[in-house]
């Protein structure tokens, strides 16, 4: 029984530390606001990432939508605490925010979703882009100039919105759900033979995964004093997926490290000195890492302590030549060979 | 599992099935009757049809034409209009010629990810991971460990399936086919690549297997010693047509079936 | 009359995205990569056409050919340089260095030109002309577009089907190994095939230059957009199948436009996108043709 209860203890140790230690530092003023603007990204590309990852990365669907996602969160919250002016405001507002994201991405999932790789992709990101121009043209939402809401998001509500999003899809991935999701990005066909419903399966973890982007959008839109449609464009979706993959594919601990180390290059490129050549140098360190670190950082395994046990030398067969592998989609490799 | 009173009913009846590819036929007008506990092969030369037999049965492609009836508990169902995932839960569990293993996850995961018909979860829990979500997990690796053991896996269990060898791969996959709980089992070539001792090992297996747990089998090989020892009757396909069926000793004898194997294995068996 | 006004002008929009789609679905066809970057090759012959012209004095053709010979100089080097040591990882992952190399080029052509938009120099001769046929206003520098890119399309298709580098091109597309153990080399074959696509990227980056006159470093963002979704609309990695595509992404940008729709012409592009792979799952011509390049 405590053998079980000692990965809880870990994790749960962990989060109270992180959340007690930053709140201690926020309160001497040793974070400085522009450290708290920081440390706000950073968890919101957190949950940005660990939900695209259960799309891409454990579902195996090439989704390049999720600003659209986020969009519809900040939105809506925005929209929401313009009306109700309190923290309770941004809470249902971030709840309504999601739930709207999750609607669109069943109504826009259910019928793409049998779409194979780079036509799935081009479908989501149409998605993202429909709702940007939305945004734009609608006077509700502000136009061009966009919404100036109110920030109520405090270190104590993005601690529990951040850690609550990552807890609640790293069970869903360890439940039967996030196991048939898996079966999906595996074999499909396989997947279908031992009874997995792949259409119900690739739209459960879209929505999921939509919800979740909806949330990060929400946190967005209560922390940053000015949303815009032009945030949300493609590029958004591109760096989130840039952090997932960075992360690697199918972990959630490495899209929670990438998401980390992003904001940690931000804070080091804001140097005025480098501030020409900030996004030269951060898109040559992209290809570097994907030159020669492609499966990211984690690859698929995520962070633990049996991880450094299992980096210990350890017998390995070679892998058998001749089989067939699994469906072809976009975490595998092309048939050109070097 | 299926009660002993359906024993010599009709378990799958397929009555004048064809499947074309635009203008090519891959099986024409096939009539085949399984009988609730039988053991019957399916045999016949490389592109005779078999593996799309099976397809057929198990929804990968709907049939051109015919009627693909399969009967549980008294009740009749139209495999023909059904999904995979459908004709899964009804009680058909399948391999693969082509193995089509999880390949990038440990082994237990992928009898694991089969074993799911009694979650009792529901989707709240799985976010959540309460009320019951514990024991339900433990079950279910109680259960997939079980079935390792049975497959001679179980030492295994931790190991990425891409990493077996080729014999164990097969193994895995009837695991993982058993863990759905099938009454009618379908083994596209399960001792393709093995040596003779696994081969033996893997016949002795697929028997008791059937026992066990009431089986139907529906078997593709080629390797004819296997398919003479263990199966009660043959079904002989060519060019998609079943051009015999009878119990082995009459299938051996057939001269349409020495013509259309002529050079290959039936001639020295 | 309007609408033969909107034909006219999504004809040459059209012949453009053409350009650049034709690039988009050559590479995608020989390795499967979605070059994300080769919006910004556009932007950096629309560049290098501009340097020719105002600094060099060049003329309009002659810019033109510098453009293409910069252009697929530059495709030859991103392809060595970037795509070719991630051949054996994920798609996904080649993906992503394509987004780098799109980051690069943009901030590379900013940290030396600056963010601020330059402006082609104003067309002379008979380019700067236009005529009315019963109320329909054509302008020469739209003949010529729709010209230049027909020729270029004509020389493309010659090239694919006439010569040993295309036969060696469809090749490699079919299937690289079998194509390596025929004796092509498949290397060469996937640089030549870059070189080619940037070349006609370069031309449309100086084309889009002369007729929309402001270029910045941030342009070939859209315009690459819309001609990987033409791409994907005529069925991705056929050469029929992008020109298809992006005549009409043209129109129905340019009809979108017409009836009062300017501000949300992206979003129906896209909604018929999404609607017409609902219906075709890859593309108009997917899976039709079995020819790839």
């Amino acid at each position: 029984m405590l053998r079980q209860l000692r990965p809880v203890l870990i994790n749960g140790v962990s989060l109270v530390a992180t959340f007690a230690i930053v709140y201690v530092l926020m309160r001497l003023g040793i974070i400085d606001s522009f450290y708290q603007d920081t440390i706000a990204l950073v968890c919101i590309n957190i949950v940005l990432a660990v939900s695209l990852n259960l799309i891409v990365g454990f579902t195996g669907q090439f989704s390049l939508g999720h600003a659209g996602f986020m969009a519809l969160g900040a939105y809506t919250t925005a929209l929401v605490t313009l009306h109700f002016p309190t923290v309770w405001g941004m809470l249902g507002g971030i709840v309504l925010g999601a739930l709207i994201a999750a609607a669109i991405g069943f109504l826009i999932g259910l019928p793409t979703l049998r779409l194979r790789g780079d036509y799935l992709a081009i479908a989501t990101l149409g998605m993202a882009e429909i709702i940007r121009v939305l945004m734009q043209n609608f006077t509700f939402t502000g136009g061009a100039s966009g919404l100036f809401p109110n920030r109520y998001l405090n270190w104590t509500w993005m601690f529990i919105l951040t850690a609550g999003s990552v807890v609640l899809i790293a069970n869903y991935i360890r439940s039967r759900a996030g196991r048939e999701s898996i079966a999906v990005r595996e074999n499909e066909i396989a997947a279908e033979s031992i009874g997995v419903n792949t259409t119900k399966a690739k739209t459960l973890a879209f929505v999921v995964g939509a919800f979740f982007g909806g949330v990060a959008g929400g946190m967005y839109g209560s922390y940053f004093y000015w949303i815009v449609p032009k945030t949300f464009s493609f590029m958004m979706s591109f760096n989130i997926l840039v952090i997932v993959v960075l992360g690697g594919l199918g972990s959630i601990s490495g899209s929670v490290i990438a998401a980390i180390l992003l904001g940690v290059v931000n804070v080091l490129l804001a140097d005025p000195n480098l501030v020409p050549i900030r996004m030269i140098l951060y898109s040559l360190i992209l290809i570097i890492l994907m030159v020669f670190r492609p499966q990211g950082l984690m690859g698929d395994k995520e962070l633990s302590i049996r991880l450094f046990r299992s980096i210990l030398p350890k017998r390995r067969r070679p892998p058998d030549e001749g089989l067939e592998p699994s469906n072809e989609g976009w975490l595998e490799t092309p048939e050109v060979a070097a | 599992m299926s009660d002993t009173a359906t024993i010599g009913k009709d378990i799958l009846t397929m009555a004048n099935v064809t499947l074309n590819f635009g203008g090519l036929s891959a099986v024409s007008d096939v009539d085949m009757k399984l009988q609730v506990g039988e053991l019957v092969g399916l045999i016949g030369p490389n592109g005779a049809g078999k593996t799309s037999i099976f397809n057929l049965l198990t929804g990968v492609y709907p049939p051109t034409s015919g009627k693909v009836e399969f009967t549980r508990d008294h009740k009749v169902r139209n495999l023909g209009g059904m999904k995979p995932h459908a004709i899964c839960w009804a009680g058909v569990g399948r391999t693969f010629q082509n193995i089509r293993l999880f390949r990038a996850l440990p082994v237990i995961d992928n009898v694991m990810i089969a074993l799911q018909h009694n979650v009792p979860y529901s989707l709240a829990n799985a976010f959540l991971h309460t009320f019951g979500y514990g024991r339900a997990e433990k079950q279910i690796r109680e259960e997939s460990l079980e079935l390792l053991r049975i497959m001679g896996l179980e030492e295994d269990a931790n190991e990425l399936a891409q990493n077996l060898p080729y014999g164990k791969q097969r193994r895995l996959e009837i695991a993982r086919a058993m863990a759905t709980h099938p009454v009618l089992l379908l083994l596209d070539e399960p001792a393709a690549g093995m040596n003779p001792a696994e081969t033996a090992d893997l016949t002795e297996l697929i028997g008791w297997l059937r026992k066990e747990y009431d089986l139907t089998i529906l078997l593709i090989e080629h390797d004819m010693s296997l398919v003479m020892d263990v199966c009660e009757r043959i079904y002989v396909l060519d060019h998609g047509v079943i051009i015999a069926s009878g119990t082995p000793a009459e299938i051996q004898h057939n001269p349409a079936v020495i013509e259309a194997y002529l050079g290959e294995e039936v001639a020295d068996a | 009359m309007e609408v033969f006004q909107q034909l006219i002008n999504g004809l040459s929009l059209g012949s453009i995205y053409a350009l650049i789609a034709l690039g988009y679905t050559m590479v995608y066809g020989i390795i499967q990569l979605i070059n994300f970057a080769h919006g910004d090759v556009l932007m950096v012959g629309a560049f290098v056409g501009w340097f020719s012209m105002t600094t060099l004095h060049m003329n309009v053709f002659a810019a033109l050919v510098t453009a293409m010979a910069a252009c697929a100089m530059l495709g030859v080097i991103i392809e060595r340089v970037a795509y070719k040591p991630l051949r054996n990882s994920t798609r996904i992952a080649a993906l992503i260095t394509a987004i780098g190399v799109s980051l690069f080029l943009e901030y590379v052509m900013m940290y030396f030109v600056g963010a601020n938009p330059k402006a082609y120099p104003d067309l002379t001769g008979f380019m700067a002309g236009s005529f009315t046929i019963h109320g329909v206003i054509i302008k020469n520098i739209q003949l010529v577009i729709i010209g230049i890119s027909v020729l270029l399309m004509i020389i493309l298709q010659f090239i694919v089907q006439r010569t040993r580098v295309g036969k060696a091109m469809r090749a490699v597309s079919q299937d690289a190994d079998a194509a390596r153990l025929m004796g092509i080399n498949v290397d060469n074959t996937i640089s030549i095939t870059f070189a080619i696509g940037s070349a006609l990227a370069g031309a449309a980056g100086v084309m889009w230059g002369l007729y929309y006159i402001s270029i910045n470093p941030l342009m070939g963002l859209m315009p690459g957009l819309k001609a990987f979704v033409a791409a994907v609309f005529g069925g991705i990695g056929l050469i029929p199948g992008a020109l298809l595509g992006a005549y009409a992404v043209g129109f129905i940008e340019t009809i979108a436009k017409g009836v009062g729709l300017s501000t949300y012409s992206d979003a129906v592009v896209f909604l018929v996108l999404i609607l017409i792979l609902i219906i075709k799952p890859a593309g108009l011509l997917g899976k039709n043709t079995k020819e790839k390049v």
